[in-house]
Parts: C-alpha cells; sequence; structure tokens
C-alpha cells in the first residue's frame, strides 16, 4: 500500500463510513426496512474492519522505512507516523487543537479490535434485535459509537482523545437506554452518564494542567520527550506531589470513570439494562478499555511518576479482587459478566502499573505494558464471546437469570462449546489465549512485587472459580422444565460465537512482544515457568472445586452460603457501594447542599423576579384607564405635551 | 387702477405674509380636529394641517433657498400621500360605518386595552 496516497484515503474512510452510517439511518432510518438499515451497518462495518486489517497489516509487516527502523544491534524499532493531522482550531499560536489519525503499534492493534468486534456485533444484533421496536435507531447508535471508538484510538492529541472520549460515552448512555420505556434502563443510563461525567472532570482538569506546563496536546512531542514535560514544570508542587503527578493522577481518574475502577465502577453493572450486544461491544471489549488505553498512551509520562503509577496498580489491585469476590454472588448472568469485565480491567491497570519504577525506569523489561495490551487483546475476544453467549442463553430463555437456566447443553450445543471455550480462557487454561495474556501479567506483576503476585494469582483463581460456577450453573446444575424448548441462535448469532470462540483459541500464539512494548522494540515473550504452571494448577484447583460445588444439583452451595451468610449477603450486594452512593448523595448532598440552594433559588432569585411581576402588573392595571379609546383625549393629552415640551425647548433656546 | 398697483406694488412681501394664514390654517385644522364629533369632519381638519405645512415648505424654499428645490418636490410628495392616505381613511370611514351605522367618533372605542 502506497503510505502517502492510499492510507489517508483509506484511514478517512474508517472515520467517514460509520459516521456516514450514523446520520443516514438515524436520519432516514426510520423509512427503511430492518434489513436494509442492519445491512447498512453490517456493510459499512465490514468494509472498515477490511480497511483496518489493511492499515495495521501495512503498519506490522509492510516493512516502510516511515514505519519501522533497524537499530544497529539488529533489533526492529516501530515508529508512530501521523498519517494526517489538520489544525481544526487555532486560539493562538500554542493553543491549537487539530484532529489527525496517528498509527503506532497499540492504535494500530486497536484499530483491528474495534472494527472486529463492532463486525460481529453488527452480524450478531440483525439475529438478536430482530423485529425489535427502533432496530434502525439500534444501528444508528451502534455505528455512532464504533466512529467514536475508533476516533479515540487514532488521536493524534490529548484534545481530540477527549472529543471522542465524550461521544463514546453519549453513544454508551444512547445504547444504555435503548429500551427507554424501562424505568431501569432509563435510570442505568443516567448513572453510566453522571458517574463517568464526573470522572471526566478529573480528566479535563488533568488535561488543562498537563498542557499548560507543556504547552502541547500533541502525544507524538509529549511521548518523544518525556524529560522535557518534567523539566518544564519546573518543580511546581501542590499539597507535597509534584504537579505532573497530579495531572496524571487526574487524568487517570477520567480512565478510572471509563474504565469502571473502584470507586467509580458502580455504572458498569446497570449499563447491562442495555441490549446484550450492546454489553459485549462497549462494556467489554471496547469502550471500557478506554482507560487502559489511555494510561498506555501516556505511558511514558507516567513512567516517570512513581507515585502515579503505583495508584494505578493498587487501586487495580483492589479493584480486581472485589470485583472477582462480587461476581462469585450475582444471580444476572450479565452482571456476572460485567464484573468480571471490571476484574479483568482491572487486570490490564494493575499491569500497566507495576511496569514503571518510576523516573522513566521500567520493571522487568517493561514486560506488563506488552502484557496489559496482549490481555486488551485476547479480552476483548473471549469476553465479547462469552457476552455474545449470554446474549444467545437469553435470546433463547427470555431471563437474565441463571435460576431460569440449567441443563442447556443438550439443547443449545453451539452456544455451550463457544461458552466453554471463552470460560476456559478467561479462567486461564492453556492453550487459550487467556492463559498466555495473564500468564504475562502474573510475571509482571511477581516481578514488580511478591506480594502483588500472589494477590493477583488469588484473583486468578477467583476469576476460573466464578466463570465455571456460572458455566455449571448454565448448563448444568439440574434440568427445569422450559414452556418451550430452548435452541440455538440463527446463523447471523452463531457465526460471531463461532468465529470469536476460533481467535480466542489461537490468539494467545501470537507473538505479540513482537508488535507491541512500551519502547516499540521487539521483545520475545518467553513464559515463565514456575509461575505458567502454579497458576494453570490453581486455576485448576478453582474449575474443580467449581465443578464438586454446581455440576449437579446439590445443597453444598446453600451450605456454604449457611456457614457464611454475611460474606454472601455482602458480595450479593455489591459490598453496599450502591447505598453508599445513594446515602452520601441523597442524604448528605441532597439535604446539605441542594436544598439551601433550591430554597435560596425559589424564595431569593424567583421572589425578586416574581416582586418586578407583581410590581409591572399592578402599575398597569391602574393606569389602564387612561386607554379610552377616544381618540380625541389622545390628541388633546398629546398636544398638551407636545406645548410643554415646546415651551420647555423655547425656554432653553432663550435662556 | 394705476393707483392700486402703485399701492400693491409698494407692498413688501415678506415670509410672514404667507406664514399667518398658514398657522390660522393649522390652528383651525387643530381645533376641529379636536372638537368635531364627524369623521369627515375631522378627516378635513387633518387635510387643513397637512395643507398649512406644505405652504411653509414652499415659502420657505421660495424664501431662503431660492436656488435650490427641495421643498417644492417635498410638498409634491406631501400632496400625493396626503392625496392616498385621505382615500384609505375614507375607506376606513365607510368601514366603520358599515358596522355601527355613524360616523360619529365617540361611538369607535372599542379598541383599548
Amino acid at each position: 500500500m502506497d503510505i502517502t496516497t492510499t492510507l489517508p484515503v483509506l484511514a478517512l474512510l474508517i472515520l467517514v463510513i460509520p459516521l456516514f452510517n450514523f446520520l443516514w439511518l438515524g436520519i432516514a432510518g426510520c423509512k427503511l426496512p430492518h434489513k436494509v438499515a442492519a445491512a447498512f451497518g453490517i456493510v459499512g462495518m465490514g468494509t472498515c474492519l477490511v480497511f483496518a486489517c489493511m492499515i495495521a497489516y501495512t503498519y506490522f509487516f509492510g516493512g516502510d522505512a516511515a514505519f519501522q527502523t533497524v537499530l544497529a544491534d539488529g533489533t526492529l524499532e516501530r515508529l508512530p507516523y501521523t498519517v494526517f493531522d489538520h489544525t481544526w482550531l487555532a486560539f493562538t499560536q500554542n493553543l491549537v487543537i487539530k484532529l489527525g489519525f496517528y498509527l503506532d503499534p497499540i492504535s494500530a492493534m486497536m484499530l483491528v479490535v474495534i472494527t472486529t468486534i463492532s463486525f460481529c456485533v453488527h452480524l450478531y444484533s440483525l439475529g438478536y434485535m430482530d423485529g425489535e421496536r427502533g432496530f434502525q435507531r439500534y444501528y444508528a447508535f451502534l455505528s455512532l459509537f464504533s466512529f467514536s471508538m475508533l476516533g479515540l484510538v487514532v488521536a493524534t492529541n490529548i484534545f481530540q482523545m477527549y472529543i471522542f472520549w465524550e461521544l463514546v460515552g453519549a453513544s454508551s448512555y444512547l445504547l444504555i437506554g435503548f429500551y427507554y420505556t424501562l424505568p431501569s434502563a432509563v435510570s442505568a443510563s443516567k448513572k453510566a452518564f453522571i458517574v463517568t461525567r464526573f470522572a471526566d472532570l478529573g480528566f479535563l482538569i488533568g488535561i488543562l494542567l498537563l498542557s499548560f506546563y507543556t504547552d502541547t496536546f500533541d502525544f507524538a512531542t509529549l511521548n518523544s520527550n518525556p524529560g522535557a514535560v518534567l523539566a518544564s514544570t519546573g518543580g511546581a508542587t501542590f499539597m507535597g506531589a509534584s504537579v505532573l503527578t497530579w495531572a496524571l493522577v487526574l487524568i487517570y481518574v477520567g480512565g478510572m470513570g471509563k474504565s469502571a475502577m473502584m470507586p467509580l465502577h458502580i455504572w458498569l453493572p446497570d449499563a447491562m439494562e442495555g441490549p446484550t450486544p450492546v454489553s459485549a461491544l462497549i462494556h467489554a471489549a471496547t469502550m471500557v478499555v478506554a482507560g487502559v488505553y489511555l494510561v498506555a498512551r501516556l505511558f511514558p509520562l507516567y513512567m516517570l511518576e512513581y507515585a502515579a503509577t503505583v495508584f494505578i496498580a493498587v487501586v487495580g489491585a483492589c479493584t480486581a479482587f472485589y470485583a472477582a469476590v462480587v461476581a462469585c454472588a450475582q444471580i444476572d448472568i450479565k452482571r456476572v459478566l460485567a464484573f468480571s469485565t471490571i476484574s479483568q480491567i482491572a487486570f490490564m491497570m494493575v499491569s500497566l502499573g507495576v511496569a514503571s519504577l518510576g523516573n522513566g525506569e521500567v520493571c522487568h523489561h517493561g514486560l506488563g505494558y506488552m502484557a496489559s495490551m496482549f490481555h486488551l487483546f485476547t479480552h476483548a475476544m473471549f469476553k465479547a464471546l462469552l457476552f455474545l453467549g449470554a446474549g444467545a442463553l437469553i435470546h433463547a430463555v427470555h431471563s437474565n437469570n441463571y435460576t431460569a437456566m440449567g441443563g442447556l447443553r443438550k439443547y443449545m450445543p453451539i452456544t455451550h462449546i463457544t461458552f466453554l471455550i471463552g470460560c476456559l480462557a478467561i479462567a486461564g487454561i492453556p492453550p487459550f489465549s487467556g492463559f498466555f495474556s495473564k500468564d504475562e501479567i502474573l510475571s509482571a506483576a511477581y516481578a514488580w512485587s511478591p506480594f502483588m503476585g500472589v494477590w493477583m494469582t488469588i484473583v486468578a483463581a477467583l476469576t476460573a472459580f466464578y466463570m465455571f460456577r456460572l458455566y455449571y450453573l448454565i448448563f448444568w446444575w439440574n434440568d427445569p422444565k422450559f414452556h418451550h424448548t430452548p435452541h440455538d441462535a440463527p446463523w447471523s448469532m452463531s457465526i460471531p460465537l463461532v468465529f470469536l470462540a476460533a481467535v480466542s483459541c489461537v490468539a494467545g500464539f501470537i507473538p505479540f512482544g513482537h508488535y507491541v512494548t512500551w519502547n516499540h522494540l521487539t521483545y520475545d515473550i518467553h513464559l515463565d515457568g514456575a509461575i505458567a504452571i502454579s497458576s494453570v494448577i490453581i486455576a485448576i484447583l478453582a474449575i474443580s472445586l467449581a465443578t464438586i460445588m454446581y455440576r449437579k444439583e446439590n445443597s453444598l452451595p446453600a451450605k456454604f452460603r449457611a456457614a457464611m451468610p454475611c460474606l454472601w449477603e455482602w458480595a450479593h450486594h455489591r459490598f453496599y457501594w450502591d447505598e453508599l452512593y445513594m446515602f452520601v448523595t441523597h442524604k448528605i448532598i441532597f439535604n446539605g447542599i441542594c436544598r439551601p440552594i433550591a430554597w435560596f433559588d425559589r424564595h431569593i432569585i424567583d421572589g425578586t423576579m416574581d416582586g418586578f411581576a407583581y410590581i409591572t402588573n399592578k402599575a398597569s392595571w391602574s393606569i389602564r384607564t387612561l386607554q379610552s379609546g377616544q381618540i380625541q383625549m389622545y390628541v388633546w393629552i398629546y398636544l398638551v405635551g407636545a406645548l410643554i415640551i415646546g415651551g420647555i425647548a423655547m425656554l432653553v433656546a432663550l435662556a | 387702477m394705476n393707483c392700486i398697483t402703485d399701492i400693491l406694488n409698494s407692498i413688501d412681501i415678506t415670509p410672514i405674509w404667507y406664514l399667518i394664514p398658514s398657522l390660522l390654517m393649522f390652528c383651525a385644522g387643530v381645533y376641529g380636529f379636536m372638537t368635531r364629533k364627524n369623521m369627515i369632519a375631522m378627516l378635513i381638519s387633518i387635510e387643513l394641517m397637512l395643507n398649512a405645512v406644505d405652504i411653509n415648505f414652499v415659502v420657505f424654499n421660495r424664501f431662503f433657498f431660492p436656488h435650490s428645490m427641495e421643498g417644492m418636490f417635498f410638498t409634491l410628495f406631501a400632496i400625493a400621500i396626503a392625496a392616498a392616505e385621505t382615500a384609505l381613511a375614507i375607506a376606513i370611514i365607510i368601514n366603520i360605518y358599515r358596522a355601527v351605522k355613524n360616523v360619529d367618533v365617540t361611538s369607535v372605542n372599542e379598541m383599548k386595552f
């Protein structure tokens, strides 16, 4: 491919096609038949997938001198490349906002991930959303989301990223609230919007702080010379930490909101009110990893600030454990998957956090960075698979709860096998993809601190346990009587399942270190034998425990529950985070701040305005009889007035 | 005859000779407009006032700015517009007559608050 002519065209088309689809389906969609609207979405996204693969292939394998260079010692260094960078708003010499297309290993990887999952979801929705009201609107929103997410990952500067960051938030809001007649969906979409917006406030302040000191938004400038960034802050500090630390932590807060890190995770489980394919696309595979992507994008800066990376690692570790525990005690299968997503994203965050030792030093060859991106890639595939499988189950039994399922392996063989592959991948059983990426994360965690390694291994064991608990409760356990015999989904839903399952089987063998590393140099992955074997053994033990407890209907789970009622209750209620938020917002903020403000508004502001209106009203009532309708009366008054004014004018002129 | 011509020639015509009749016409117009109840009579009063102003225009032009013609033209315009306005006013008065069966201005007082 010619990188000066063809590449910019393809890059632009990748963004323009979904945008066009959004506008076209959004404006004219209601006039189109369902199948035509879906065809627009699917064909458009398929085209984007082909283009994204072409771009990624050219970038990684094209061998162009603009993309890679061979260093003196023979290693290959990949170079970031700006395909185009259009000046959009130029306020002053320094404050220039650009919109462009930035190609580097992680953005090329994300292009492939997003278009693949989005294409699968577009295809799957054809079956899943069949006959729904607002079908065309659904496809329009999916296109909007794809456009925003692609724009986010190819952003050349942090401000462009912020714009698209907000756009994915908006499309997520629209899709969570797709069933806008359900009060639960409406409140879930509001919750997601408000919580992430709250986090984005931090992001915005972080952007402003960073760009104030560095005079630039460009990732290329920021990342190519992080030392200059550190120097540009001139040692300014605020409350004991340098402003750079503050900026990076605040930017990370934006990522925490988007990626559902504690304590801003509360929106993600509720976001499951949206249609299931949306959960697969937005709330499992792509949008929620935007926070991870953000940190990875600014990794050269995070490397400088040990405090910021430790914060990332600790928040990630707490979230991973918390979400894994909660996932063990959920009844709704989509909620289990949602908490599993939170936990896995926390894995990626921990991995990024442990990749750095501060002052630009990396820990264990920067393995954590590579592992995080690798896990992002494999997780996107197998978690989308699990969600789409859950969608097929919900489609079949018309319930989200595993209590309505059980014994489904006989009725839905395709869903069963693909779901099992997804579970094995997330549990970290070789040779499925999750094993490889998770193993790299554990190696990086052990290298950073043995405690972190052990902690994450425990979380990995919990992951295996709750996934297989879910698997057995859905496909084994008992054999309830169904009103209608459940059956496998139509072809449009099965094909994405089989495809993603196939990817989950082989993705682990991709030599990921050859493509994505923190310093863009080739790195060979070697499995750490001790860690790999121990993590596999622990995963198998956890799966065995799940097998004993849930394979056949028995009283063991009930006994466990009876033995630890408190733990079950707390985990089932997500450790009462939502109630805590409700208490803080309703009891403290509403009563303490909002009510006095409301009183002031109603009585002082409105009172003043009402007073003006009252006075005007009274005054006009009292003089209304002047308007008698008698013209000659008016003329008389007019004449007298004119004479008086004339007299005054004359007096003034004479004097 | 000669004698009369001589007297007339001996009178020095100044603008005041014109302005005083004009003032009288204007005052008559104002008085008529305020006192007559018949709308036709009020319309005639308006015409009186207008013509008084027209005279002033012509006189000021003739005596003070003899080399320019603005006052004359303005007067011509005013006459044309006054004609149109009169036609309109007559039409309104006819309509009022159809509605209330008289042309008394005091009986037309519905258009208020």
